[in-house]
């Protein structure tokens, strides 16, 4: 079967994406930069600029000395990587077969693929519409190998060149449409060669042995001669598994069955992957057109049908089936690495960390992930900075539990002001008043003094007394500030045991 | 006389049995577990503290409820001296995790779930009896029907795990099926061979009810900040200077 190719040009991938993302920069001047040996240079003009006559490769001092108002920005290549292997992973709506060309461009193989849109010329429509409609401006061009489709899209004035006429199409393009390095191309300007049809003819020793092998397998590659393998892009997996129903689903019995089964399937296809899932969407496709849904997260990854089920279990009367459902879909739309060894060690392991992860998983499912806490202690006397709320079941304290210090059982979650009566200087209270009862204090320890930690609040320091009173309930208070400056308010912090 | 003997044989095996079926354990796990109750383990059925059971504390004031929870951390550090992990969950925590270091049990052993509503509550510590996994539970809130109180006594029946209920300003005591109720109360500590201040924690244990054991009052001090020996304090002079007398409900 001939193969077919088609070649997208992003001719301004850089500024294209820049005004998507800032829609403002859209018919303003701005560059691109890149420092190379010390100079700022213009590595994408916007069009406006261009129109300017502002081309790549100006010094960008150049240009602002021309045009002031002009706006620059740094190139960022990662960037324009990523972009251009999501619009490759877009483009796997036309073929299967997609390949990166960086910097800005995209090598589709359309072998027998055309036919599904009615011929290549409203398939090519199709896909210049829809990237031109999504703010990227492109050049096409369709032929029988990578490298004239190349030179079509990039020099040429024709965008689709029919079957075995490639050679002739290369014709009466220049030799910069070979895809050569520059000082092979200044070479040629020197020696006049303009087109592509001069060199043809020109015996392939001869032009060996002035420019080199470069040359002639980039033409060979051009004419089809010489294969030309490409890199596809991968597709990142999708975990999605579909299930139809003969007659619309209404009961919460129908769903759950459903559920059952793609998780089955799911499940089973983690376990041959060795992955785990850490969110999920089970969606229902009603007869009406409306989707309903509901997802769950968990802890760590888990493909336990059974743990799974149990969680999306907890949200099945969210979904209103109404008329009834009939094609049920289950995606991991977060999947991570689950080895087999990982599981073994849970399992065997003293303190059942998965099951007690399976329950946290639960419990998160019903009453929200914030209302779990695990403590690890902090290296501050300040009591409400000396200990931090963890996530994981594994977190390890790194400093010890501080006990040189009487810490009491109970702490409110605010101190509470207290009126009190007691003797200057340092004394602790003699009564207190709590909650409209008066409390009288027979034995005291302290002062216990807590500065606060300048790093990180700025205020008064605090003196601490544990405290006992007539019927043995003890306390910790605290006067905030030193005597002598204002007035000191009490507070009551906790109770001790 | 041997008649008499095989008669007392069939009346402890027949007991046992009543008790294993009443949801105590009478097996090795709770044998092995030394809570350090000293004279008080003569009021539990089997002479020890049964573990894989309901425990129900209920305290009315705030002063109670930090003793009630220091006398639980207690025993809990017995229970979790093993590893694991204990589930605490509560509707208005106040618990201040670096304390339980006082009462040997590491902080961090802890997995606490603050809900605002008594349902949820309920429902979490229903989950958390059930699996097996923890070694203890520990729920914090109001108020809680008989019903309720089932539910949980029979999925602890079949997890054994330990579960302890504690009832904060309960709006009356109703009867729940735990096989115990709790009063603990803080009391003045004693002169610390008259050093000034404040001294060690001592707390007043009252086991209103038990089931298929003998009710009473106890006296704690609880020393030297590791809290895992327990020592019965009996004759606590009072201010005017008469020995508390010792009740019991046997």
């Amino acid at each position: 079967m001939p193969k077919r190719y088609l070649y997208i040009w992003f001719h301004y991938l850089a500024t294209d994406r820049l005004a998507k993302i800032n829609p403002e920069l859209q018919r303003t001047q701005f560059l691109l930069y890149a420092s190379e040996k010390g100079q700022m240079l213009v590595r994408a003009a916007s069009q406006a600029l261009l129109k300017e006559g502002m081309v790549p490769g100006m010094l960008v001092a150049d240009v602002r000395a021309i045009l002031p108002s002009v706006e620059v920005f740094p190139e960022d290549l990662q960037a324009m990587q990523k972009l251009l292997n999501d619009l490759a992973e877009w483009c796997f709506r036309y073929t299967p077969t997609v390949a990166t060309d960086a910097p800005d461009g995209l090598i589709l193989d359309i072998s027998g693929c055309p036919h599904l849109w009615e011929g290549e010329v409203p398939y090519l429509d199709e896909i210049t519409h829809r990237l031109r409609k999504g703010g990227y401006d492109v050049r096409v061009g369709i032929a029988d190998t990578v490298g004239a489709a190349w030179a079509v899209a990039r020099y040429g004035n024709q965008t689709i060149i029919e079957p075995g006429k490639h050679g002739e199409a290369l014709l009466t393009l220049p030799p910069a449409a070979l895809r050569l390095d520059r000082i092979t191309l200044q070479r040629m300007g020197k020696l006049g060669f303009r087109q592509i049809g001069q060199l043809i003819r020109i015996p392939r020793s001869n032009l060996r042995r002035r420019f080199g092998d470069s040359l002639l397998n980039r033409l060979e590659q051009a004419l089809g001669t010489v294969s030309e393998p490409l890199v596809p892009v991968l597709p990142t997996p999708v975990y999605q598994e579909r299930l139809p129903c003969i007659e619309p689903i209404r009961t919460a019995k129908g769903i759950k069955i459903a559920l059952e089964r793609l998780l089955e399937k799911l499940c089973e296809r983690f376990f041959r992957e060795g992955k785990g899932m850490r969110t999920g969407i089970f969606k229902g496709y009603r007869i009406d057109g409306e989707i309903v849904q509901i997802d769950i997260g968990t802890n760590r990854a888990s493909r336990n049908a059974s743990h799974l089920f149990k969680l999306f279990e907890l949200k099945i009367p969210e979904l209103e089936p109404a008329l009834g459902i009939e094609v049920f879909t289950l995606e991991a739309t977060l999947v991570e690495e689950l080895s087999e060894t990982q599981e073994a060690l849970w399992s065997v392991g003293s303190n059942n960390q998965t099951a007690i992860a399976e329950l946290l998983d639960n419990i998160a499912g019903k009453v929200g992930a914030q209302a779990i806490h695990r403590y690890l202690p902090q290296e501050h006397y300040w009591p409400e900075h000396s200990i931090t709320d963890v996530g994981s079941l594994e977190a390890k304290p790194q400093t010890a539990w501080c006990t040189d210090r009487p810490r009491p059982l109970h702490l409110l979650p605010e101190p509470e002001p207290i009126e009190v009566m007691v003797m200057l200087p340092d004394y602790p209270p003699l009564h207190f008043r709590y909650k409209d009862e008066v409390i009288r204090i027979a034995r005291a320890d302290g002062p216990e003094r807590i500065e606060q930690e300048w790093w990180i609040q700025s205020g008064p320091p605090r003196d601490y007394y544990r405290v006992e009173d007539e019927n043995g309930a003890r306390y910790w208070l605290f006067r905030l500030g030193l005597y002598g400056h204002g007035k000191n308010q009490w507070f009551l912090h906790g109770f001790f045991v | 006389m041997q008649e008499l003997a095989g008669k007392k044989e069939i009346i402890k095996q027949l007991r046992d049995r009543i008790l294993s079926m009443e949801g105590f354990s009478t097996g090795k796990d709770s044998q092995q577990l030394d809570f350090g109750l000293g004279k008080m383990n003569a009021a539990f059925p089997g002479g020890t503290f049964p573990v894989a059971a309901m425990h129900e504390f209920v305290s009315h004031t705030e002063a109670c409820a930090a003793a009630s929870n220091g006398f639980l951390a207690g025993l809990l550090a017995t229970l979790m001296k093993k590893g694991g992990f204990c589930l605490w969950i509560s509707t208005g925590r106040k618990l201040f995790p670096p304390a339980l270091k006082f009462f040997g049990i590491e902080p961090e052993q802890l997995i606490f779930i603050d809900v605002r509503r008594q349902k949820d509550a309920l429902w979490v510590m229903e989950q958390g009896v059930k699996c097996n996994a923890l070694t203890a539970v520990v729920g914090e809130f109001r108020d809680i029907s008989f019903a309720d109180s089932r539910r949980l006594q029979l999925a602890i029946e079949a997890s054994r795990v330990t579960g302890f209920l504690h009832r904060l300003h309960p709006r009356f005591e109703n009867t729940l099926t735990c096989v115990s109720r709790w009063k603990i109360r803080p009391i003045a500590s004693r002169e610390n061979d008259g050093l000034p201040g404040v001294g060690f924690s001592c707390v007043e244990v009252e086991l209103e009810k038990i089931r298929n054991g003998r009710p009473g009052i106890w006296q704690f001090e609880w020393q030297n900040g590791s809290f895992n020996q327990v020592a019965p304090q009996r004759s606590v002079v009072s201010k005017s200077g008469e020995a508390k007398k010792k009740q019991s409900y046997a």
